[in-house]
């Protein structure tokens, strides 16, 4: 009996050791259980009046990729150099900052940040996050004002109004938190354009000419005809399903949650057109059905040559980030012209952490990559991207020195341009990346056929439930 | 004093054992008691703000089991089954062969090298290798279409069954090498005079497997029982990382780890530690079912010896 007993003991703590490490993840975080994040806002007063003797030496900058970094060492003429690693780079002054960077995957980076974040008032200043990048999709959660995370750019010695003048309207308006208080900005815009192959224009409409194209995608009831002729002789449109979403989600008229209904998320109707148009669409054989989403490599492998999709809608950074490096013809392949339905895609906004110990770096750097004319040039020029100034790109667009090689000679800043004077910006709220994210997924079950409608909506609720617990109603149009 | 003859070593025993003992206090028991503690509480993170811990009884565990839990429960261990089977048959098969004698593999540290390579790879990366190899525009179709075996690229990641064959699959090859190693040893382990005297009484090789090999190895095919189910209760990586964490399609293939894993994107700590608490229990249980079935008729009469014994004392009483 007693070595029963004994043995079941045993077995006991063996399962108890292996189960332990799920259980072991929730230790470490408990630490500062305040309910707020940042601090308070003494942090912000004292960072307008600092001077570069009180700051500290290093400089933390945490970001989800090379971009930010790439385009900092470009324009920043502080920098003296970089270590080969790429982890640090020294100022002239002899000032390092440290590159912070954790993947967007899986949310690794903004687990990374916030525990940074939570940390900060209690960090040592040399560990304190200075500058911190944060994307479209989740850039709200960091500009809230009660968490206060990011500083306002007023306090950190920024006037918009006047600094900031160049810059697009609606990247202010997004870099704003609730009480219309801007607290992050950005050097990018991103418009998105279609993106469409010339040979395959040249062989189905007898035309590569982006103008004759551009009538032929002008809305999305001419592009489904357009989408009948290109499927006659063998194309296919678009991608996958997954590529019109943006077109349609950055045209809601509200928030997934609004503040008046913290616990409630509400589908817009335009979204639901979008899983109507989709299933039509694939069904109708306007997709190409072994393309499942993005970011993997069947949508990889759909840039290349040997692929039968004619358009991509992208803005600019996809063009360069993604189609490039996947397109193996030969340039010029490509040309761009005016989407179906305007729409940006992303964006990366810079913010100051509270709490920084070097105000004035970090202000310099944030004018420096947002507000420089020459800089945001210089950009331009180097990553072919559109940047946030008004009239460097109304001067690019009719400036013949921009047109791209990998478009076949064509400018595109015109199309970006246009794109985005008719941009209806959808108001962002703090669950968009998961909302995003899960809404696509469960429906896309529907699409392959796997579940029918019903199901995909409850595995939607499912979902955005478990991903955010403070949600309890989902609301269909 | 003088009556002492023998040399007190045991303690040496406890100060060797005693980092064990320290560390898993402190790495294991202490956020074992947390995730418990936790579990009780509403306790998880909106945005940047923290929300909790409000104590409230035992809410998650209710609303746990008002959710899809036990479906969950059910595909892990039907991905755990599908690996498993296979896995099991084929490491015993292989065990034997490695150790009989009379068939005398050449070539057998090559083999066993070989079979054990796949446990090697990080499951992740494995995971991913499957990925690329059946997606629809992958090797996999490649060679399929090139033979002529289909026209269309076969979609195997769509169908709820090929997500599941390919976990399975994986979970396999993963693993039966490690089995096999085991089961050699527990082979070898066994006297050879019984399989000598077998043959002198007219044994063929299939009544020496199952009358002799299969009881004499039972502990240690309990070992691999055991660990297995609660690897595959834990079972995360590979259909995570397969179905970049949707357990696609319809949530077939979310597996109770992945569950978890989706509560804790919020930091909700209270629901992960009701489910952790919840996957505990059954892992103990699960224990202690294999551990009866594998002692309950033991040669050295542990149980069903006394359990007779009990049975011819009420009889005479």
């Amino acid at each position: 009996m007693k070595k029963k007993v004994v043995s079941i003991l045993l077995l006991t703590a063996m399962t108890a050791s292996l189960l332990a490490g799920c259980g072991g993840k929730d230790s470490g975080t408990q630490t500062g259980n305040t309910t707020n994040a940042g601090g308070d806002s003494a942090g912000g007063d004292t960072a307008g009046g600092g001077t570069a003797a009180e700051e500290g030496q290093v400089i933390n900058i945490y970001s989800f990729n090379d971009e930010l970094k790439n385009r900092i060492t470009a324009v920043y003429s502080e920098i003296e150099s970089t270590s080969d690693d790429g982890t640090t780079s020294t100022l002239k002054d002899g000032r390092i900052i440290k590159w912070i960077i954790n993947p967007n995957q899986d949310g690794v980076y903004q687990d990374k940040l916030d525990e940074a974040l939570m940390a900060q008032m209690t960090a040592a200043a040399d560990d304190k996050v200075d500058i911190f990048a944060a994307e479209l999709d989740y850039i709200v959660k960091y500009t809230d004002a009660d968490s206060d995370a990011a500083m306002t750019l007023e306090s950190l010695g920024i006037n918009p109004a006047t600094d900031l003048a160049d810059q697009y309207e609606f990247t202010k308006t997004v870099g704003s938190d609730q009480n219309g208080v801007q607290r992050g900005t950005t050097w990018q815009a991103c418009p998105g354009v279609l993106v469409y192959r010339r040979d395959i224009a040249k062989e189905v409409f007898g035309t590569d000419d982006p103008v004759e194209i551009g009538k032929k995608t002008a809305d999305w009831a001419t592009m489904k005809a357009t989408a009948e002729e290109l499927k006659a002789k063998g194309y296919y449109a678009f991608s996958s399903y997954a590529d019109t979403f943006r077109t349609y989600s950055n045209n809601m008229a509200q928030q997934w949650v609004t503040t008046e209904n913290p616990n409630t998320v509400k589908v817009d109707q335009i979204v639901m057109d979008w899983v109507t148009d989709s299933k039509e669409w694939l069904d109708a054989g306007y997709f190409d059905p072994t393309v499942k989403g993005q970011w993997n490599s069947d949508w990889f492998t759909a840039m290349s040559s040997s692929s039968k999709v004619f358009a991509f809608l992208f803005p600019a950074w996809g063009i360069d980030t993604q189609m490039v490096p996947n397109w193996d013809g030969e340039a010029g392949a490509w040309a761009v012209t005016n989407a179906p339905l305007s729409f940006n895609w992303g964006g990366t906004f810079l913010c100051a952490a509270t709490g920084t110990d070097n105000p004035q770096i970090v202000k310099d750097i944030i004018l420096a990559l947002t507000a420089n004319k020459d800089n945001l040039t210089e950009i331009t020029k180097k990553y072919s991207e559109f940047t946030n100034a008004q009239s460097v790109m109304s001067a690019a667009a009719s400036d013949d020195t921009y047109a791209s090689e990998f478009l076949g000679g064509q400018n595109p800043y015109g199309y970006f341009s246009d794109s985005l004077a008719s941009i209806k910006m959808a108001p962002l709220s703090a669950y968009d990346q998961g909302c995003v994210e899960l809404f696509q997924n469960s429906f896309s079950d529907y699409f392959q056929g796997q579940v029918d409608f019903d199901k995909a909506k409850s595995n939607f609720e499912t979902a955005i439930m478990e991903r955010y617990p403070e949600i309890t109603t989902v609301e269909w149009p | 004093m003088k009556r002492k003859k023998t040399v007190e070593y045991s303690k040496w025993g406890y100060i060797f054992i005693l980092p064990f003992f320290v560390s898993f206090f402190i790495f294991s028991l202490i956020p074992l008691v947390d995730t418990i503690r936790y579990s009780f509480y509403e306790y998880y993170r909106s945005g940047l703000k923290q929300i909790g811990p409000n104590f409230v009884g035992m809410e998650n565990y209710v609303s746990l089991l008002k959710s899809d839990m036990l479906k969950y429960a059910g595909n892990t261990m039907i991905l755990w089954i599908i690996g498993f089977i296979p896995q099991i048959v084929i490491a015993l098969l292989l065990a034997s062969w490695f150790v009989d004698v009379r068939l005398r593999i050449r070539g057998q540290q090559f083999f066993k090298v070989v079979i054990y390579l796949p446990n090697l790879i990080m499951a992740s990366a494995f995971a991913m290798l499957f990925f690329t190899l059946f997606s629809n525009n992958g090797p996999i179709n490649s060679i399929l279409m090139s033979i002529g075996l289909t026209k269309e690229p076969i979609d195997f990641m769509r169908t709820a069954f090929g997500t599941r064959s390919l976990v399975g699959v994986m979970n396999f090859l993963m693993w039966f090498g490690n089995s096999t190693i085991m089961l050699m040893a527990a082979i070898m382990g066994i006297s050879p005079d019984i399989f000598e005297a077998s043959e002198i009484d007219g044994c063929n090789s299939v009544q020496r497997f199952f009358l002799i090999t299969l009881p004499m190895i039972r502990p240690i095919l309990a070992y691999t029982l055991i660990t297995a189910i609660i690897g595959g209760l834990q079972m995360f990586d590979v259909p995570q990382i397969l179905t970049n964490g949707q357990g696609s399609p319809d949530r077939t293939s979310t597996t109770l780890i992945m569950f978890l894993n989706n509560h804790l994107k919020s930091k909700n700590y209270g629901m992960a530690g009701a489910l952790s608490v919840y996957l505990f229990i059954v892992s103990g249980i699960l224990c202690y079912i294999v551990y009866r079935i594998t002692n309950d008729d033991d040669d050295d009469g542990s149980k069903a010896a006394a359990r007779k014994q009990k049975k011819a004392e009420r009889r005479r009483g």
